[in-house]
């Protein structure tokens, strides 16, 4: 039965229900209600956790480093200068091999400051060897985090996982979702067994010195074990169909009407739902248009993709962040992906919306739409504002 | 040598190492019930090169500055599990990783309250490095950030207090011990250990490199520490100063003459004196110096 | 697939330090010990045996020459000999 629930606390709910050991988050808009309500969960008796206040985002994930390298589940949450507070962090878990699952409540970085949303945080760690999901609506972040810690914890994976969630837009959006029931959340994610541990009863030690002779490997080995990533997460999509009924295929891309379509417009998080109502409104008037949802923009599907664009003759990817001094990351992993290919987009435009919370309107995409022409555009900024950048600094 | 070392032999410190000393005497008094979280440093360094490592007990290393931060993890950890009461949680690190770039998270543990001793070993200056002045760089200390040239003394700027701001979060156990006295830092080891709560113990150990003395004057040179009053050492419990080695006192210039990064302050008394008033202070707020026999 | 990533404790000793002795090694008397244990304590290597009086000494394969045993023994009874170069 759906139940209307506040992204934030639909979160805390299934972290709850995950049944993590050790919770330690510091608090940065607009995470906080995720935090708050797990710590008024322990407090109502409702959740046996210790939840570690710390000063700082980089104690926060440093803390669950530790929890979970005793072999307890762990969980942290942050955002935009709270994810690259702890960004040395970030790199360390991962190397480590620890399954943390931390949801990222994507916000624009400073400077100039801005709580608002888009996705450059999370984009910037791309490099850490962190799983990373982007979550449509607030079913699937939810969904996305009892699949992220089934994946993470698998063990032939191993590796930490970052569900990305759209600030403000899903943290404080309401939606009428399905929360799991605690009896399936157990048959779905088994309790988590760590390929090692600290623990008195055998003794290891773990972060030693690798020099050239062993460093290499240990980052072949993650990379290696992304591409079991590709092909285990369409598994555990499978199963938790089985298990909930909710179908996300293989939870690496979603195809919406992409089949027969000319132009499509690749992008990630919330402004699909957008690009969905544009799509629906031109097919209805008979545009071949549509949508490809990456999922799982790490590890990065790109086999899924050729095969899901690969007889599109215009693509759009609409990118919420930006690499400063280059093209946009979800634009240069998309031309990459079709670099070399024979059957390849004609077209491969890319498009920079939304940065610092600048609202995405249907308007907006329907321009986007539009600009997918027989011209190719690298990086255009949608709805810029020229006016602003009349200021001149000058003595 | 034990059957079973809880810090074995072949790790790579340099000879003489003070902070080779110490470690071991440390783990030997907190025994195999222990996990460490180690931070980056000499320490860590020389005794976990892959595929070496000189622990016996379960050990971490993270980053530089957040050791404390892993080790309330590992606590919290530990607590979820019910193994609290029977596993000790040491955290350690060097002046470096405490005192400066780790105070943060040594803080935010203090007044977490979390059941951890944290041992700073204290051979004052980022030595793995390559001795850069670190904030428990002593005053006049020539250091490779701090060196001492035609208009330069060394290191301007006098010990950072971290006992004392270590006291000052109220804490139930603060000391300060020296790699010299391995019965002192031992009973300490032990006492905090036995308490609940975070406890400190900053371990003053000498750098034969980064000091400039030869390997086989480590003793020596951190006895001298202690007894030219410059390094105290002392006990707090919850935040009062409850205990005091007492020494009489030598003159500074004992201690400074057999270490070649004081070698410029030798040609100037001035300097000189200016030590002698770090040394008196210390001996009178401590209340260091032996009492005459009263008179009878 | 992981990689080098743990290390258990029996991979310990495989660093022979001895060999960084170039000139000097250290030589126990046994005649005078009187067993306190402090060459033991001292030894930042922590390769020094012993336990009655007149049983300590120290594995060359481990020991680095530093010298301390020597400052630290009462009685005077170790004293630096010139490095043979046989680590027994």
């Amino acid at each position: 039965m759906k139940q209307f629930f506040e992204g934030s606390h639909a979160v805390a709910q299934i972290v709850r229900l995950c049944s993590p050991g050790v919770i330690s988050a510091y608090p940065i808009t607009p995470q906080t209600h995720i935090v708050e309500d797990l710590a008024q969960m322990v407090a109502d008796g409702k959740l046996d956790a210790q939840c570690v206040n710390v000063e700082s985002e980089h104690s926060a994930a440093s803390v669950v480093l530790g929890s979970e390298a005793c072999g307890v589940r762990s969980y942290t949450a942050t955002s935009s200068q709270g994810l690259l507070y702890m960004a040395e962090v970030i790199f360390n878990i991962a190397g480590m091999r620890l399954p943390i699952v931390l949801t990222c409540a994507n916000r624009a970085i400073s400077a100039p400051i801005n709580i608002w949303n888009d996705q450059q945080d999370s984009i910037s760690l791309r490099d850490a060897g962190w799983i990373q999901l982007y979550a449509e609506n607030n079913q699937e972040t939810v969904d996305l985090h009892l699949m992220a810690y089934r994946l993470a914890e698998d063990k032939s994976i191993m590796l930490p996982a970052m569900v990305c969630m759209d600030g403000f837009i899903l943290t404080h959006g309401m939606e009428a979702l399905d929360m799991p029931e605690q009896a399936l959340v157990d048959k779905f994610l088994p309790a988590y067994k760590p390929l090692y541990k600290l623990d008195t009863a055998d003794p290891l030690t773990m972060g030693a010195l690798a020099g050239p002779d062993y460093y290499l490997e240990t980052r072949f080995a993650i990379q290696d074990t992304f591409k079991d990533v590709l092909g285990l997460l369409p598994k555990i999509s499978e199963e938790f169909r089985g298990v909930f009924g909710r179908d996300y295929k293989d939870c690496l891309v979603e195809e919406y009407f992409t089949k027969d379509a000319e132009r499509v417009i690749v992008a990630m998080g919330s402004v699909c739902g957008t690009i969905k109502e544009v799509v629906d409104e031109l097919r209805k008037k008979g545009k071949k248009v549509g949508l490809l949802k990456v999922i799982s923009y790490r590890p990065f599907p790109y086999a899924r993709i050729c095969e899901a664009l690969k007889n599109v003759s215009k693509v759009a990817v609409l990118d919420k962040s930006v690499s400063l001094g280059a093209y946009p990351p979800l634009a240069t992993d998309i031309k990459a992906a079709f670099c070399g290919k024979k059957k390849a987009p004609k077209i491969i435009s890319s498009f920079v919306a939304g940065l610092g919370g600048r609202d995405i309107t249907l308007e907006s995409i329907r321009d986007i739409f539009r600009k997918l022409t027989v011209r190719e555009v690298n990086g255009e900024f949608i709805d810029l504002k020229p006016e602003l950048l009349k200021e001149k600094y000058e003595d | 040598m034990k059957t079973n070392p809880l810090f074995k032999p072949g790790h790579t410190a340099c000879a003489g190492c003070g902070q080779a000393i110490a470690a071991r005497l440390v783990i030997e008094a907190a025994g195999p019930n222990t996990i460490i979280a180690n931070s980056t440093g000499c320490l860590e360094v020389f005794t976990t090169a892959y595929p070496e490592t000189a622990w016996a007990v379960p050990w971490i290393h993270s980053l530089f500055e957040n050791s404390a931060a892993v080790a309330s993890g590992i606590e919290a950890a530990l607590k979820y599990q019910g193994k609290k009461d029977t596993t000790n949680v040491i955290a350690q690190g060097g002046d470096g990783g405490t005192a400066d770039i780790g105070l943060q998270a040594l803080s935010g543990m203090f007044e977490r309250g979390h059941d951890i001793l944290y041992v700073c070993y204290d051979n004052e200056a980022y030595m793995n490095t390559g001795v850069q002045r670190s904030g428990l760089t002593p005053f006049d200390t020539n250091t490779t950030t701090s060196p001492a040239g035609s208009t330069s003394m060394g290191n301007p700027r006098p010990k950072k207090p971290l006992p004392e701001i270590a006291a000052a979060h109220g804490i139930p156990y603060v000391a300060t011990a020296s790699a010299a006295y391995f019965q002192d830092l031992q009973r300490k080891v032990k006492k905090a250990l036995s308490i609940k709560g975070p406890k400190y113990i900053q371990v003053h150990v000498p750098c034969p490199l980064g000091w400039r003395h030869e390997t086989n004057l480590t003793l020596e040179v951190a006895r001298l520490a202690v007894d030219t009053g410059l390094y105290p050492l002392v006990e707090y419990e919850s935040g009062v100063l409850s205990g005091r080695r007492q020494i009489a006192p030598k003159p500074v210039e004992e201690y400074l003459k057999v270490q070649a990064r004081f070698k410029h302050l030798l040609k100037s008394p001035d300097e000189i004196k200016k030590i002698q008033e770090i040394a008196d202070n210390n001996i009178k707020k401590y209340g260091l110096k032996v009492e005459a026999a009263p008179q009878t | 697939m992981f990689g080098p990533l743990i290390v258990k404790p029996q991979k310990s000793q495989g660093c022979k330090t001895g060999a960084w002795r170039v000139q000097s090694r250290p030589h126990f008397l046994q005649k005078n010990c009187i067993a306190c244990k402090m060459c033991l304590l001292v030894c930042p290597e922590h390769c020094i045996y012993g336990d009655e009086k007149n049983t300590y000494g120290t594995d060359y394969t481990y020991c680095k020459g530093c010298g301390l045993c020597v400052k630290v023994c009462p009685k005077q009874d170790i004293e630096m000999t010139e490095e043979t170069g046989e680590n027994n």
